[in-house]
């Protein structure tokens, strides 16, 4: 927040406050570990055990079934979600409505009562499928109408100059939409778009709530057969940090480059979640 | 619509459970936030450092994994409380860092010469951050914050997975009791919009009035 530099006493005062604040956080640390310590939960044991390779591979199995039921979701999410967003931009009453309504509905509702919903109604419903395909359908359901939203707001973004342009030119409503307006709001919309499918990722670990086996819930299983919960979700905790951090890094990095190219901003989407209500401070990292 | 209307009671008490776990939550989280903001604009190092890996550690882990670990884990710690205010201490823990993360966007926004002026006039950095920056600041984050906020109402629903019966237990309960899948989740879903709807507002109409007329 401060450009200037410090004077004498101001950086006399920040080199107390940061001794005394560097021993706080080490004696938090130091607390932190004591307290493993103290419970036994720093035996070897417990941590070495995640890493015997049985042990490794009835993980490892858990993250690709995490993997694939957020690409599958991810793939009909964009799909449903580029077509919710061209049914709310249609010149048709009814499409509007229709596609409008289905993404505030959607969207109001948490994900996991959709999961719940598909995981437990769905079959009353005479509909009786796998754990994966609920969880797929839920997260392809809700993720469609978020990044309904996140299109939607992309094309609108568009100066109204682009549109008119291409009508000059003597072109169709679909031909200006498909040939010069949604190209150019595709790029505005990427890092957007990649924040979802981060938070996407991480909302797979619900399937775990229905039973599905995939990595939390294996993460869960390790814990309570080899009797170390508290070890085994730590790393379940640590390979989804790593995994989203880099995927979030990669957001921010196509964020600035298109900020170089195009000098427009990413666009901002009201309601989308946690991840994107504070995506505008990624876009100023 | 039976389902619904013979239970109503039932969703009733759920929504109120949902209404305590978000409202209990949003101020600790509110709280939390504010600190880890204020510590990442410090010109302290190893404040920044604490909380930038707060940060980075709470935002880049899927919520289930939290409750997990601080229900199903942490007990090997001797930590280990009840349902419900587990659910009100991992929500807070988790929507303190999306908030922080929000404010913090906040302080980037207010001009450079405010905090200069500030402290060339002889305040310090706690003094320029509570007079003259973050009320500067806070007003301009009202719609991130107004996000997170709906945010948390529909995270809560999480609490279901240790069995604290807000609204989502609530339709997993007359799912399974009533099989009326469709009527139940029109009825949770109105209820959900009870809360977000209005708070939707709330947070317009607030941001309309904390809005800097220039």
């Amino acid at each position: 927040m401060f450009a200037d530099e410090l004077g004498p006493r101001a950086r006399r005062r920040v080199q107390i406050v940061s001794a005394i604040a560097f021993v706080a956080v080490a004696a938090i640390v130091a607390l932190a570990v004591r307290r493993f310590a103290a419970e036994g939960q720093l035996a070897p044991e417990l941590w070495t055990v995640l890493f015997i390779p049985e042990v490794l591979r009835f993980l490892a199995l858990g993250l690709l079934v995490t993997l694939r039921a957020a690409l599958t979701a991810g793939f009909f999410a964009l799909l449903i979600g580029g077509l919710l967003a061209l049914g709310r931009l249609a010149r048709s009453a009814p499409i509007r409505w229709a596609a409008g309504a289905y993404v505030e509905f959607f969207r109001a509702l948490p994900l996991l009562t959709l999961l719940i919903f598909a995981a437990f109604g769905l079959p009353k419903l005479g509909l009786d499928y796998s754990r994966l395909t609920y969880v797929i359908i839920a997260l392809a359901v809700y993720n469609s109408a978020v990044l309904g939203e996140i299109f939607r707001a992309g094309i609108l973004s568009l100066e109204r100059g682009q549109s008119e342009a291409a009508y000059a030119v003597g072109l169709t409503y679909w031909q200006a939409m498909l040939l010069v307006i949604v190209p150019q709001a595709l790029r505005r919309m990427v890092p957007a778009v990649v924040s979802q499918l981060v938070t996407l990722i991480k909302d797979t670990s619900l399937g775990a709530i229905i039973g599905l086996e995939e990595f939390l819930r294996r993460g869960q299983l390790e814990g309570e057969f080899d009797r170390n919960p508290l070890q085994a979700l730590l790393f379940v905790a640590l390979v989804y940090i790593l995994l989203c951090y880099a995927l979030s890094r990669l957001a921010r990095r196509l964020e600035q480059r298109q900020r170089r190219r195009y000098s427009a901003g990413a666009i901002q989407v009201a309601g989308a979640g946690e991840d994107l209500a504070v995506n505008e401070e990624l876009a100023r990292t | 619509m039976d389902v619904v209307v013979d239970n109503l009671g039932f969703i009733g008490r759920g929504l109120v459970t949902t209404v305590r776990l978000t409202l209990l939550s949003w101020v600790i989280a509110f709280f939390i936030g504010l600190l880890l903001a204020t510590c990442r604009v410090s010109p302290v190092p190893p404040l920044r450092g604490a909380a930038t890996t707060y940060v980075t550690l709470v935002r880049n882990t899927p919520l289930l994994v939290l409750f997990f670990l601080f229900f199903f884990g942490f007990p090997n710690l001797g930590i280990q409380y009840p349902a419900f205010p587990s659910a009100v201490i991992v929500l807070s823990v988790y929507t303190g860092a999306f908030v922080g993360e929000a404010i913090r966007a906040g302080l980037n926004t207010v001009a450079r010469g405010q905090a200069e002026a500030a402290r060339s006039i002889g305040l310090t950095f706690p003094q320029v951050l509570a007079i003259v920056v973050l009320p500067q600041a806070l007003r301009s984050v009202v719609a991130p914050l107004g996000n997170l906020f709906i945010a948390l109402t529909k995270n809560s629903s999480v609490a279901f997975s240790i069995s604290v019966v807000e609204l989502t237990g609530v339709s997993s309960r007359l799912i399974t009791r009533f099989a009326q899948p469709l009527p139940t989740l029109f009825g949770i879903a109105v209820a959900y919009l009870l809360l977000t709807y209005p708070s939707g507002l709330a947070f317009g109409a607030l941001e309309r009035r904390l809005a800097v007329r220039r």
